[in-house]
This record gives structure tokens, C-alpha cells and sequence, in this order.
């Protein structure tokens, strides 16, 4: 690698970085947690059979399952506009993540409550839980556990769908090399600088998973409760 | 009329084009210990499910105490309160996964009975050494042995203080070498008194535990008596078969 190359890289790392930082963490994250808040919500209506929410989830998830992100995305930054209602790039991008997210995490969670096995379900019931206790207390804790593996993986898929905001005007990490290659015309050392930011951001979220999965086994016994007065 | 604890009568449930239960008469009286008998598919499992209404019945009337009605119009409400006085006991033990042996026994006495965390405490520890499983009271379920989530789900049927505890077939699951402290727990609290209604494949169990013996084939009670005479003197010609079968293989 030539020294001018090298040179490049390091100038661009922390700019590339900074990036990741203020934008595709924070995109990552935020929405996440609300893309996860509407996929518990779609999973425990139709668990819960619930007349017409039950259907409104399906009709969801069937609209944001059915169409591309990329194409979510443009409707609410470039086509809602059109029809008067204005929204600025980042709030956008974190809808369009956020609605894209709970209708795939919506089956995850869903999926995960079905398998939780009937006998639980039996066993609440007949020590006299209520339905919202036994979600809460015995089917939620065993569901979220079953959930888990699949959830990071969306978590996973959604740090590098972030990179789909640089359509937006949105300088995240991606939009950045991408500026950096442009002005000084290294494509390929500042694209594979690009790839390897993620690499580690997914590297780091692997590492917490299996950590986190290790802690969720419940094969030890309990560590004694301080002694009730 | 009889003064049961509990009675239904002429239950009727199907599944689908299956029928199970063609009109069963089934009936216990306080401190009673009764062995539900039959080969598998004769409803047995079924009359206890449509008793603990975990199965809804399609037709049919339940008595208990002074509680008197159309099975099939029991409100939610009200078989909270019928489920408060009855304890089920799974073949597959159901013991909630994600909580210690302990906090099993607990639950329902939390939440349901809004009993204070200490007191259920101590209540769950008294039926934890009921069942002998004190020493694994911190023990989440997947580190027990059959036998041993079994005595824990026993414990936790008996912590809501139930008047009458249904069994169905607590020994199916279990090899066969952990059948027998499963067995004798029972057989303890047989002795102490409790009402129990056990459906089970263990011959010996009804023959010398069981006050009434009840044997079922097809959807119905086909004979029923005090387990000395059943055993020794049956009636029916599918009571003879069924117990001519068990004793050649066991």
C-alpha cells in the first residue's frame, strides 16, 4: 500500500468514525428499541386475538414485509411532501427503520410466544394467574429467551441497513467514505474502510449476544435470596 | 342425593368428529382418594382437563360445594374461583421454566392470592419438604430430575391449599425408576388426608391407596367399586380384559 494511500485512511478514520458515532449508532439504536416496542405490540394482539387489531397486524406486517426498504424510505422523505407533510432525514430514516423493523421482529416475537408449550400456559392458569400475569411472569421471560438469538440477528441486519440513509442526505458512515473517496478518488481503500466499521460495530454486537445468552441459561442454581427480615 | 364435594354429571366432549366423553357421572367426596382406570383414549385425561376446565365441555353440569351449574355457562370469573379450590397435578410436570423450585411454589400465592412475599416464603418451603425438596428449593427446573420437577409441581398444587388435587397421570413421563418417590409422596398425602382424584396407569397405587377405583373405556364409566372388589371380583367383561392385559404385563 502506498504511503499517500495510507496517508488517506488515517485521515479518514476518525471522520468515518464520528460519523458512525452521531449517526449510525444512534440510528441503529433508536431505532431499534421503537421498531422492537411495535413488533411486542403487533405480537401480543394477534397472540391475544384481539378483533381488528389482530387484523390491522397482519395488514402491517403484510404492507412492510411486501416492499423494499429503500423504496419505505423514499415515500416518507421524498413522497410525503408531495402530499404536504414534511419530514426532516434523520426523524425520517428512524420511521422507515423503526416500522420496517417491528413488522419482521413482530414474527420473532410472535413465533417465540407460540413456542413457549401449551403446558406453561395450563399450569398459570390453573394456580389462578391472570392472563396478564402469565405473559408477564412465565411467557414473556421464556419467549424472550427463544426470541433472543433471532432479534440480535435483525439488530445485526439493521446496523448495515442503516448505510441506506446516505440515499436520504444523511451523512452517516457510509456517506461519509463515500465523500472522502470522492474528493480524493481512493474508492477501494475507502469503501473497504467503510466495510471493516461495520465489521467491528457487528463484531461487537456478536460478542455481547453470546455473553448476554450465556447469562439467560437458567442451568444454575439461584444464588440464595439475602435473608428476609 | 349425595353430598359430594364435587360432582359432574353427564359430561359430553368431543374434538371435532371425536367423541371423548360420552356422558360421564363422576362425583368425590371430602378426604376421598380416587383412581381414575382405563386404557389410553378412554377420556380419562380428558374428564380431568373438562373438570379443571383446561378443556371447555360441550355439555354437562358441575357441582361444587354450593356452587351449581350448566358446565358450558361457568363465567371466567367463576372458574377462577372453582380453579382456587382445585390443584392440577401435569403428566409433564409444567413447571414454569424460568422460575426456581421455590418461586414455583410461590407464584400463585403471590399473585393470585396476594399472599405477602415472607409468608409465601415460608408456606413455599412447608410444602417444599412435604415433597422432600428443600434442599433444591433454588434449583430452576431444567436442573431437576423427573421425579424431582414432579414433587415440585406436587408442592406447588398444595401451597394454594386446594380442597381437592387433580392428578393426571403423574408417573406417565417418568422412568421408570423415579415412579416410586413420586408414588410415595402421594401415598403420604393420601394419608394426611388430602382429597385426591389420580388418573393413572399404576395398578398397585389404586389397589392400595385409592378408596374408590373408577375404570373408564370409550367415553364412559363402565364399573366402578372399593379397590378390593374391583381388583378381586369385576363385573364388566371390558373390566376384566382391561385388567387381565395390565396384570400379564406387569
Amino acid at each position: 500500500m502506498s504511503s499517500r494511500v495510507f496517508n488517506i485512511l488515517v485521515t479518514a478514520f476518525p471522520q468515518i468514525g464520528l460519523a458512525a458515532i452521531k449517526l449510525t449508532i444512534p440510528l441503529t439504536v433508536l431505532s431499534f428499541i421503537f421498531g422492537c416496542s411495535i413488533a411486542l405490540f403487533l405480537a401480543l394482539v394477534q397472540v391475544a386475538n384481539i378483533k381488528g387489531l389482530k387484523q390491522f397486524a397482519r395488514f402491517y406486517i403484510w404492507i412492510f414485509r411486501g416492499t423494499p426498504l429503500i423504496v419505505q424510505l423514499f415515500i416518507i422523505f421524498f413522497g410525503l411532501p408531495s402530499l404536504g407533510i414534511i419530514i426532516p432525514a434523520f426523524p425520517s430514516a428512524i420511521i422507515a427503520f423503526s416500522m420496517n423493523l417491528g413488522a419482521y421482529t413482530a414474527e420473532i416475537f410472535r413465533s417465540a410466544i407460540m413456542a413457549v408449550s401449551k403446558g406453561q400456559w395450563e399450569a398459570a392458569s390453573m394456580i389462578g394467574l391472570t392472563y396478564p400475569q402469565t405473559m408477564a411472569r412465565v411467557i414473556m421471560p421464556q419467549a424472550f429467551r427463544i426470541a433472543f438469538p433471532p432479534l440480535f440477528n435483525s439488530l445485526i441486519g439493521l446496523t448495515k441497513d442503516t448505510s441506506l440513509a446516505s440515499c436520504i442526505t444523511i451523512v452517516e458512515l457510509f456517506t461519509k467514505a463515500q465523500q472522502i473517496s470522492a474528493s480524493v478518488f481512493e474508492p477501494f481503500a475507502l469503501y473497504c474502510e467503510a466495510a471493516v466499521f461495520y465489521l467491528i460495530i457487528c463484531t461487537v454486537l456478536t460478542w455481547v449476544q453470546s455473553r448476554l445468552e450465556k447469562k439467560m441459561v437458567w442451568d444454575k442454581p439461584k444464588a440464595v435470596r439475602a435473608a428476609r427480615q | 342425593m349425595s353430598n359430594s364435594m364435587l360432582e359432574v354429571k353427564n359430561i359430553y366432549k368431543s374434538f371435532g368428529e371425536n367423541q371423548v366423553l360420552k356422558g360421564v357421572n363422576f362425583s368425590v367426596d371430602k378426604g376421598d382418594v380416587i383412581a381414575v382406570l382405563g386404557s389410553s383414549g378412554s377420556g380419562k385425561t380428558t374428564l380431568l382437563k373438562c373438570i379443571s376446565f383446561l378443556e371447555p365441555a360441550n355439555k354437562g353440569e358441575i357441582t361444587f360445594d354450593d356452587f351449581h351449574k350448566d358446565i358450558t355457562k361457568v363465567t371466567k370469573k367463576e372458574i377462577r374461583q372453582l380453579r382456587m379450590k382445585m390443584g392440577f397435578v401435569f403428566q409433564s410436570f409444567n413447571l414454569f421454566r424460568n422460575m426456581t423450585a421455590l418461586e414455583n411454589v410461590e407464584e400463585g400465592l403471590i399473585r393470585a392470592r396476594k399472599v405477602p412475599a415472607v409468608e409465601a416464603e415460608k408456606i413455599a418451603f412447608e410444602m417444599l419438604d412435604k415433597v422432600g425438596m428443600t434442599e433444591r428449593a433454588y434449583h430452576y427446573p431444567d436442573l431437576l430430575s423427573g421425579g424431582q420437577q414432579q414433587r415440585v409441581a406436587i408442592a406447588r398444587a398444595l401451597a394454594i391449599n386446594p380442597e381437592v388435587i387433580l392428578f393426571d397421570e403423574p408417573t406417565s413421563a417418568l422412568d421408570p425408576e423415579l415412579t416410586g418417590e413420586v408414588l410415595e409422596v402421594m401415598r403420604q398425602l393420601a394419608y394426611d388426608g388430602s382429597t385426591m382424584v389420580v388418573v393413572t396407569h399404576e395398578m398397585e397405587f389404586a389397589r392400595k391407596v385409592a378408596d374408590w377405583v373408577v375404570f373408564m373405556a370409550d367415553g364412559v364409566v363402565v364399573e366402578e367399586g372399593k379397590p378390593e372388589e374391583f381388583f378381586t371380583s369385576p363385573k364388566n367383561e371390558r373390566t376384566i380384559q382391561f385388567l387381565r392385559k395390565t396384570q400379564s404385563d406387569g
